[in-house]
């Protein structure tokens, strides 16, 4: 593991989206800073990690897209499988590389409470509650994103994913306002998950039957759930889009609450979406 | 070394490699051959553990490689068909890598790097970019990755495909000196490489093993099956009745006739060929014909490669293993 997480970390000095994450990261807070802090003498850091967090939807994927795909569109993955690692390391030596290389520029963020708090009163404790889980908010947001890197041997198209997900991600709250609250809604929305569920399952095993026997008993056990008990699903789709944002869990931080629960929210989805990308990669010796 | 028993790798509804048995002993150079498609790639990337098996057990050096993965990696070499190159590092920093993934460090990962590095001449190109080299020291580079960490076996995949003569014969000479010291496994679509440089022929096609013995034996299998090209100076019945007439003559194929010279093929039954030459001159002699030509056709280890292809399996056409 210590093996690719060096080798990965000296390919991200070499590379320049590597740059371009960190310089865009530290001039969006930066602006952020700059306009809340200095010119509105707002005396709350955390609003501009509220703001900033925004951020992400466009630098995430930006970092992420090369993890995996690069390294199938040059075919090294297969010296990857070849050599006496196991997947789980490569996997994790790749991450470890991506939260170091997100981690330097939010070091040289964390000054910056303690220069405001020379100038007025800065609530430390909340501010870098807040670092911390806008540090998580990322961490979790870079597993999806390498995930989504390894589904693809294309970079771009492993972007254009990534954003549109973040950003789906982002605004899904505001969303979930607009979507149908209705029983009958939620089960078509739900349908239409499913539809997409069993063309992943089919995608990932290549196992027709295992795909249209899963999607089809899924399928029958929403709509005879409808049939007994059509209230259940009232508002079921709002809740679920809500439930599913990861920026929805900092806000609270913001708000001057050290959630634990989001902690363990954010732990969770690294892992699932660590866990999948090794399912992603594995795949390919299964084929 | 490894041990093969009952391979299978089906890709949905095409079988890639089926039943394929087979031991390889240590110290040798074996060559692996089969026409493009024949799986060649399939098996080697199941035993290198880069790909899985439908069916089937590959052991190395007493491991497991699909259970024990991480000893029995341990004790080969592999380079793939495309040379795994991280193309923006140098072949020093590319080399570090995969010595450290595979364990090493310290003195020991220079003093390995330094002797792979020696052995397959690209010292002087270590610290280009990988992107800047040629074709056959990318090879190179490829080939030093699958020694260091000192594996027992060393397995390429048709390492000299896309190489100019002189860079072909600077890799051949590379895997005989490899050959002393380590046991070699290289695949090849070229049967006078493997005839040059192995000590033992794999033959697979169509998946199925087609024949495993040294490249003298399959030669000489096939030697009894010559046949005599011959031109002569007649029309062709004559030329059917003339070799009608001489004992060991087998079959008459006769290829056409122009200027009044007739071509044939004549095949015999006989286990040497030259006391029939000798018969099918007198003959013709005899009978006051010219002959113009008169060829003893040895088969080559190509026929038997046709021949075996051929016979090992008729079924529908296999995919060339390109999925990794």
């Amino acid at each position: 593991m210590t093996a690719v997480f060096r080798h990965e970390l000296r390919n991200d000095l070499h590379a320049l989206t590597t740059y371009l994450f960190g310089a865009c990261l530290l001039a969006f807070i930066g602006l952020w800073a700059m306009m809340y802090n200095l010119q509105a003498a707002v005396n709350n850091f955390e609003y501009v990690l509220e703001a900033g967090c925004l951020a992400f939807v466009v630098i995430v994927p930006i970092l992420t897209m090369r993890t995996v795909a690069e390294e199938r569109r040059q075919r090294t993955d297969q010296l990857l499988y070849s050599l006496p690692i196991t997947t789980v390391q490569v996997v994790l030596g790749k991450y470890l590389a991506l939260l170091a290389v997100f981690a330097v520029p939010l070091c040289v963020i964390a000054v910056y409470p303690l220069i405001f708090a020379r100038y007025g009163d800065v609530c430390l404790p909340t501010s870098y509650g807040t670092l911390f889980a806008f540090f998580l908010l990322g961490a979790a947001l870079l597993a999806v994103g390498m995930f989504l890197s390894s589904l693809t041997e294309n970079q771009g198209f492993a972007a254009g994913i990534g954003i549109a997900v973040i950003l789906l991600n982002y605004y899904s709250v505001s969303l979930a306002e607009y979507v149908s609250a209705s029983a009958f809604g939620s089960v078509a929305a739900l349908y239409v998950v499913i539809l997409l569920l069993g063309l992943l399952i089919r995608y990932v095993t290549r196992n027709e039957k295992l795909a249209w026997g899963v999607g089809l008993a899924l399928l029958a056990v929403t709509a005879a759930a409808y049939v007994l008990d059509a209230q259940a699903f009232e508002g079921l789709l709002p809740r679920v889009m809500s439930r599913l944002s990861l920026f929805e869990r900092f806000y609270v931080f913001v708000n001057g609450v050290f959630d634990w629960t989001a902690v363990v929210y954010y732990a969770s989805v690294m892992g699932f979406f660590l866990f999948l990308t090794v399912q992603s990669m594995e795949k390919r010796r299964y084929n | 070394m490894i041990e093969i028993e009952h391979l299978t790798k089906r890709y949905g509804e095409v079988t890639a490699v089926s039943d394929l048995s087979l031991t390889i002993g240590s110290g040798q150079i074996y060559g692996f051959l089969g026409p493009n498609g024949a799986g060649k790639s399939t098996t080697m990337n199941i035993m290198t553990g880069c790909l899985s098996a439908t069916e089937g057990t590959v052991h190395v050096g007493g491991y497991d490689i699909f259970e024990e993965p991480r000893q029995a990696k341990r004790l080969i070499g592999y380079l793939p068909e495309q040379p795994p190159l991280y193309l923006n590092e140098s072949p020093r920093e590319y080399l570090r890598f995969v010595g450290e993934a595979k364990g090493l460090r310290g003195g020991q990962l220079r003093g390995q790097m330094d002797a792979v590095m020696e052995q397959t001449g690209i010292a002087a190109m270590a610290d280009r970019r990988i992107a800047e080299l040629s074709k056959g020291y990318r090879q190179r580079v490829g080939i030093a990755q699958a020694l260091l960490g000192d594996p027992q076996v060393v397995v390429l995949d048709e390492p000299t495909v896309g190489l100019d003569p002189i860079q072909i014969i600077g890799i051949r000479d590379l895997i005989r000196e490899l050959g002393r010291t380590h046991t070699v496994i290289f695949s090849s679509h070229i049967l006078s490489e493997v005839q040059t440089v192995c000590d033992q022929i794999i033959m697979i096609a169509h998946g199925r093993l087609a024949a495993f013995d040294t490249p003298e034996n399959l030669e000489r299998q096939l030697l009894s099956s010559g046949e005599i090209a011959l031109t002569a100076l007649a029309e062709p019945a004559r030329v059917e009745r003339l070799l009608a007439a001489v004992p060991g003559v087998s079959g008459v194929e006769l290829l056409g006739e122009e200027d009044g010279r007739t071509a044939a093929r004549v095949r015999t039954g006989a286990e040497d060929i030259r006391p029939v030459c000798r018969d099918i001159f007198l003959a013709f002699a005899g009978a006051d014909t010219v002959l113009l030509e008169l060829t003893p056709r040895r088969a080559s280890l190509e026929d038997v490669f046709l021949e075996l292809s051929e016979a090992a399996g008729p079924e529908e056409a296999e995919r060339e293993e390109d999925a990794l």
